[in-house]
């Protein structure tokens, strides 16, 4: 029972992932008042392009730096669009998502004739896991032992990574003089304006971080947790990242604890696979696939808690007399 | 103060700036002495916030230039003018709600990249600004939780704290009470004592004799004169805003108040954080008469207008109206309301009476849109809203009469007039009227006031909240005065000044001693 | 403020073609980078959405979709909604459709099953257009995340469904048994050859004539009932509705359940027209391309025709052109789908204020 639990933990940590670091993205960009819808291309984006060159140059962290510069790119378009013309932040996330969409299968075609894929990565192509030290001899350790080695130990940098970048983000949100005014850019952009400081270049650094994470969970995809690119791999990731932004009200510490809530039902929904419950029966593994939606949708609906975002988000910026 | 060899703190000139087809400023030249405080003056629209939009680099100017003590600067930015000195209280405050008053204070001005290395000199800056200019506040509150005149209070710390030498406030007591408004006129004179230089935007004239040294005065754009406030009056001022002897009365003959229309009963009204805002309200509304309803901007006028006409439902109290009573179990919409013939001009015309995007014949039935006159039996009848729109813009002398027109395109004036036709001509017994003429041309402002008079001398009851005491005084018979949400005065129109009304509107009429206890809030 | 001197043809024809023409433009740069010609591409795409008559019908099969989810995101546009649904309404649409057709194919005659799985379509697509549209009015629930939440579910409860309850016995395809020809939606060419016109096979039915007669009832609706005056008016001014006494809530409401309605039409297409058995993603991103048609038509029903028709040729064109250049896949009509949605939407500013500042200035000099 132990060892079953451990195991799913395990398997949460590495679902979790990607969600973790795009929900951190959305949570730059949203803080700073930009909605990004525009995470599931990114991650998309990301993917394709962190593969492709891993492929090519044999390096999971060449692909690595691909797969970000990707994903700044689409970022800087969602910018573009965003803050310097002032669209409108949905509209301009859909067209993200789209155009990654067809553009990658398009690429991988292109360039590898695989029909929206890319080769299999092996070797230094991809990210492998990591082993702690003294993690086989300590696994007879009880409790603590298969802990260490099962759970914590055996994952790829970018898993530690995801996981450390909680703290750096409360860190950068809460005590550094670029998180105040990305804090105050989303919730007053005018203040921000007339104490002098630019509104479209701390927006635009939010998206570049929120791009750069993205990447990270892009490249995480593709190059870590699977060996290649795949056609419309994020498979909604970037929606239920923001699903898990919304859960966790746009705070780095509850946002961890909604992505690994949401990366557990998917660990559990895999066990659950065919199991009978006694009394209750089969229980459809949809049931739990949709509990983070749903989850999401009562909390919105306010009927679990209440989610406030940052009061100036989705609106565009606009230089006026007030 | 005019010695010629001390350089100016501030000086423009010849600055112009243009807005599509509108001269928002042309040639203005301003000098303003240091350690002063130099009012500027002038009606809405005047061109006093543009122009001071260009001080604080939220404009650049089309032509002209800036000099700050004899120095020319080129403004491009905010971030220029705070380089320069330049410091601004927004009419609508710049502050983040959910920040602390430290961080509001410290934000552009962090002093690192940390916020650690800064947040204790920070401290340290505040506190000692706080006893130079007796700015008290708790640096650790939310500012939302704050009243508006400690918010205010905020942004002057701000604009110190980045080493302001020239204060521009723009229209800052258009939330205040009065008392607030004094508190803050006294902190004004301590930082001018401290060598600050204050520019003061105001359309009031009690504000610029009763604190200034100077006085700038604008008009359509233009900066028409310069006084001494010392060697200049309020009639003279008021003469050189408008460019004409303001007529501030209205001709009409005494009212023949006969029933009562509609009678409100202990109405309360709570808004969505919970906050009382309007506190036990009763008043009658006779036909035949103008009842007025004065007070300082934000004090629950805006909530009775609205809980009158059925747009909010109020949580306390009763209305009778129309042989229906009204209250928070049985309430009744906006529409129920107009159906029960009672008409409605919003304050605010442009977030509420009109839907500037709609051309003018579609914005001319807002609210009366099911009417059986306007409609057929499943599509409406467009030639019929068309002819009639017409009809009206003819009447009313709205320019250009053109339905098709959209609203937007309309002036101030204008659509006022669209707004008011629409309400009026419904034939209504109450009409309740918000700021009639607010953002309206002179010309038209004696117009609507003529058809207000008109309609009440054809036995209607109107309700006017204005937040102008000289329109309240020129039109009501009789005045209630509003204060934070509930009625404190009232008054018959003969027996109505302005220095009564002005107590009133700070409650502290009947006991102006305890003036102190009254300051809400205002201190700490 | 003075719009009033930029004229109308600059808005409604200059800027989306503008808009239209830079996205083309954009694909033209994709095409080329894969090392193919632009121009050849763009002939191909022409001669297979309009070269001959089975591609004609072809066009118009997918604009049918397009006409359905376009004029979704515009009704609920009109009212200030962005309902981002579209494609879960249609996917639970075509379950009305398919329970309808599914119970009723071995005993009802079609003059009777189509009736009723139009209303089936309307009605379940409302339904999933409901409840964002009822938390957004009572609860403040944001519906732009709601829906996208909605489209999740929708695509895991089609997946419940059809699984355990609709396969059809003894098979592994995930699809119900196929419907009898008594509840299939006939198609043009079956109609119109006994007319003597012959239009080529292709999988264009009836739908199509529904989707234009929806394009008319949305055009009165919107523009000529009371009902669209409160619509409008609720989208333009919320403060405004308020004031005019409209009740907001319900508004939204049925802005939702019309919007639905509509987007659940693609399931009439889709299941009754073209598949004749409930299956997995038929909505195939229909309801997402309804964003670029709404954007692209100005929210206009005649727009949206156009749009739709547009939309549908770079369909039905891009299997064409990916059929005749091996290296280019049908989803490069993707790209330039999101790149519509990216200059005519997100972009929209881009050109027209310098546009409209241009006739502006011209008009005041």
């Amino acid at each position: 029972m132990f060892e079953t639990l451990v195991l799913m933990l395990d398997a949460t940590m590495r679902v979790s992932t990607p969600l973790i670091l795009a929900a951190l993205a959305g949570l730059y960009s949203e803080r700073a008042g930009i909605v990004d819808i525009g995470l599931e291309g990114k991650i998309l984006g990301s993917a394709f392009a962190a593969a492709a060159a891993a492929a090519v140059f044999g390096s999971a962290w060449i692909g690595l730096v691909f797969g970000i510069l990707a994903s700044v790119s689409l970022a800087m378009i969602h910018g573009f669009a965003c803050i310097t013309h002032r669209g409108d932040h949905i509209v301009s996330g859909v067209a993200i998502n789209t155009i990654v969409a067809g553009l990658t299968v398009t690429l991988s075609m292109h360039w590898f004739g695989m029909g929206g894929q890319t080769p299999a990565l092996s070797g230094d192509a991809r990210f492998l896991e990591i082993t702690f030290p003294f993690a086989d001899a300590l696994r007879d350790v009880p409790v603590l032992g298969l802990i260490y080695s099962d759970l914590l130990s055996g994952h790829n940098i970018l898993v530690y990574l995801a996981f450390l970048m909680v703290p750096v983000t409360y860190w950068v949100i809460y005590k550094t003089r670029f998180g105040l005014r990305l804090r105050a850019v989303g919730e007053n952009p005018h203040a921000v304006d007339t104490a002098g400081i630019s509104v479209a270049f701390i927006r635009y650094r939010a998206l570049i971080v929120c791009g750069i994470l993205c990447g990270l969970a892009g490249a995480y995809l593709s190059t870590a947790h699977n060996a290649g690119f795949l056609k419309d791999m994020s498979a909604g990731k970037g929606y239920m990242a923001l699903a898990a932004l919304i859960f966790g009200k746009w705070r780095p510490v509850p946002v961890l604890f909604a992505c690994l809530l949401f990366g557990f039902l998917d660990a559990v929904a895999i066990r659950m696979q065919g199991v009978v419950i006694p009394g209750i029966g089969e229980v459809p593994v949809q049931a739990i696939e949709v509990l983070p939606y749903v989850l999401t949708v009562l909390l919105l609906a306010g009927f679990i808690g209440k989610a406030v975002g940052p009061k100036a988000i989705g609106r565009p910026y606009v230089k006026e007399r007030a | 103060m005019t010695n010629k060899t001390m350089p100016y703190a501030i000086e423009l000139r010849d600055i112009s700036k243009r807005f599509g087809a509108v001269q928002a400023n042309k040639d203005i030249c301003l000098q303003v002495a240091a350690g002063t405080i130099h009012g500027i003056i002038g009606e809405n629209g005047a061109g006093k916030s543009t122009l001071m939009s260009i001080i604080y680099g939220f404009y650049e100017a089309d032509s002209g230039h800036i000099e700050v003590d004899g120095q020319r600067v080129q403004i491009r930015s905010s971030e220029d003018a705070i380089q320069a000195g330049i410091g601004m209280v927004h009419q609508h405050f710049m502050l983040v709600e959910t920040f602390t008053v430290l961080e509001n204070v410290m934000l552009g001005a962090e002093g690192g990249a940390l916020l650690k290395q800064g947040i204790d000199a920070a401290r340290i800056e505040l506190q000692r600004l706080a006893e130079e200019y007796s700015l008290d506040i708790d640096v650790d509150a939310i500012v939302e939780e704050l009243p508006v005149g400690l918010q205010q209070r905020v942004e002057i710390l701000k604009a110190l704290y980045r080493g302001a030498r020239i204060l521009i406030l723009d229209e800052p007591t258009g939330v205040l009470t009065p008392q607030e408004a004094d508190h803050l006129f006294r902190i004004l004179k301590a930082l001018k004592e401290q060598g600050v230089t204050v520019l003061l935007i105001t359309h009031k004239l009690r504000e610029i004799m009763a604190s200034t040294d100077n006085v700038s005065v604008m008009r359509q754009g233009e900066m028409v004169a310069h006084r001494e406030t010392a060697h200049t009056s309020k009639e003279e001022l008021a003469e050189l805003m408008v460019g004409k002897k303001v007529r501030l009365t209205v001709n009409k003959d005494e009212a023949k108040p006969s029933q009562v229309l509609l009678s409100a009963k202990h109405v309360s009204q709570f808004d969505s954080q919970g906050v009382k805002r309007l506190k036990d309200v009763s008043l009658e509304l006779r036909a035949g008469e103008i009842l007025g309803i004065a007070g300082v901007s934000g004090n629950g006028q805006s909530e009775l207008l609205n809980v009158l006409s059925g747009i909010t439902t109020m949580d306390e109290g009763e209305i009778e109206f129309a042989g229906e009573t009204i209250s928070a179990k049985t309430p009744k919409n906006a529409a129920q309301m107009r159906d029960l013939k009672m008409a409605h001009v919003p304050e605010d015309r442009h977030k509420m009476g009109l839907v500037t995007g709609f051309e003018a014949y579609e914005a001319a039935v807002l609210g009366y849109h099911n009417s059986a006159a306007y409609n057929g039996k499943i599509l409406m009848n467009r030639q019929a809203m068309l002819d009639e729109c017409k009809t009206r813009m003819a009447a009313w002398d709205v320019r250009p009469p053109n339905p098709h027109l959209k609203t937007a395109n309309f002036s101030g004036g204008n659509q006022q007039k669209i707004v008011i036709a629409r309400e009026v001509e419904q034939n209504p017994d109450v009409l309740l009227i918000g700021q009639p003429t607010r953002g309206v041309d002179i010309g038209a402002i004696e117009n609507i006031h003529e058809q207000i008079v008109k309609l009440r001398d054809s036995g209607k009851a109107i309700l006017l909240v204005s937040v102008e005491l000289d329109e309240i005084m020129a039109l009501s018979d009789r005045i209630l005065v509003m204060f934070d949400g509930a009625v404190v005065g009232q008054l018959d129109a003969k027996d109505a000044d302005e220095r009564t009304l002005g107590l009133m509107m700070a409650n502290a009429f009947t006991d102006p001693d305890s003036e102190q206890s009254n300051e809400k809030g205002a201190a700490v | 403020m003075s719009q009033a001197k930029v004229p109308a043809w600059v808005n409604v024809a200059l800027i989306p073609i503008l808009n239209i023409l830079l996205a083309f433009l954009v694909s033209g740069l994709v095409i080329l980078a894969i090392g193919e010609n632009p121009i050849e591409a763009a002939g191909y795409l022409i001669y297979g959405a309009f070269g001959y008559d089975e591609g004609i019908g072809y066009t118009l099969y997918y604009a049918t979709n397009l006409i359905f989810t376009g004029l979704a995101v515009s009704v609920a546009f009109k009212g200030g909604l962005f309902n981002i649904g579209g494609e879960g309404q249609a996917y639970i649409g075509g379950l009305g459709v398919g329970l309808i057709c599914l119970s009723l194919d071995h005993t009802m005659p079609f003059y009777v099953i189509a009736p009723l799985a139009i209303i089936g379509a309307a009605v379940f697509g409302a339904a999933w257009g409901y409840i964002p549209a009822y938390l957004q009015a009572r609860r403040g629930s944001h519906i732009v995340i709601t829906t996208i939440m909605f489209n999740f579910i929708a695509s895991s409860l089609m997946v419940y469904l059809i699984v355990n309850w609709l396969k059809e016995d003894g098979r592994m395809a995930p699809n119900s048994r196929t419907f009898e020809e008594n509840a299939w939606l006939p198609y043009l060419h079956e109609l119109l050859s006994p007319l003597g016109i012959d239009i080529g096979d292709s999988p264009l039915n009836l739908a199509f004539i529904w989707a234009l007669l929806c394009c008319v009832f949305v055009w009165g609706l919107v523009w000529h009932t009371r009902w669209g005056y409160q619509l409008r008016t609720l989208g333009t001014n919320p403060t405004a509705a308020r004031y005019a006494g409209i009740d907001t809530a319900k508004v939204t409401i049925w802005a939702m359940l019309i919007s639905g309605g509509l987007a659940g039409f693609v399931g009439l297409n889709e299941i009754m027209g073209v598949n004749h058995n409930l299956l997995l993603n038929f909505t195939a991103g229909y309801g997402f391309a309804g964003i670029a048609v709404a954007l692209m038509g100005r929210n206009s029903p005649i727009g949206i025709i156009l749009a739709a028709i547009l939309f549908g040729a770079l369909y039905q064109g891009g299997a064409e052109l990916a059929f005749e250049i091996p290296t280019i896949t049908p989803e490069i009509v993707v790209v330039i789908q999101g790149l519509v949605i990216l200059f005519s939407g997100a972009l929209e500013h881009m050109f027209k204020d310098r546009i409209e500042g241009f006739f502006i200035r011209r008009a005041v000099a």
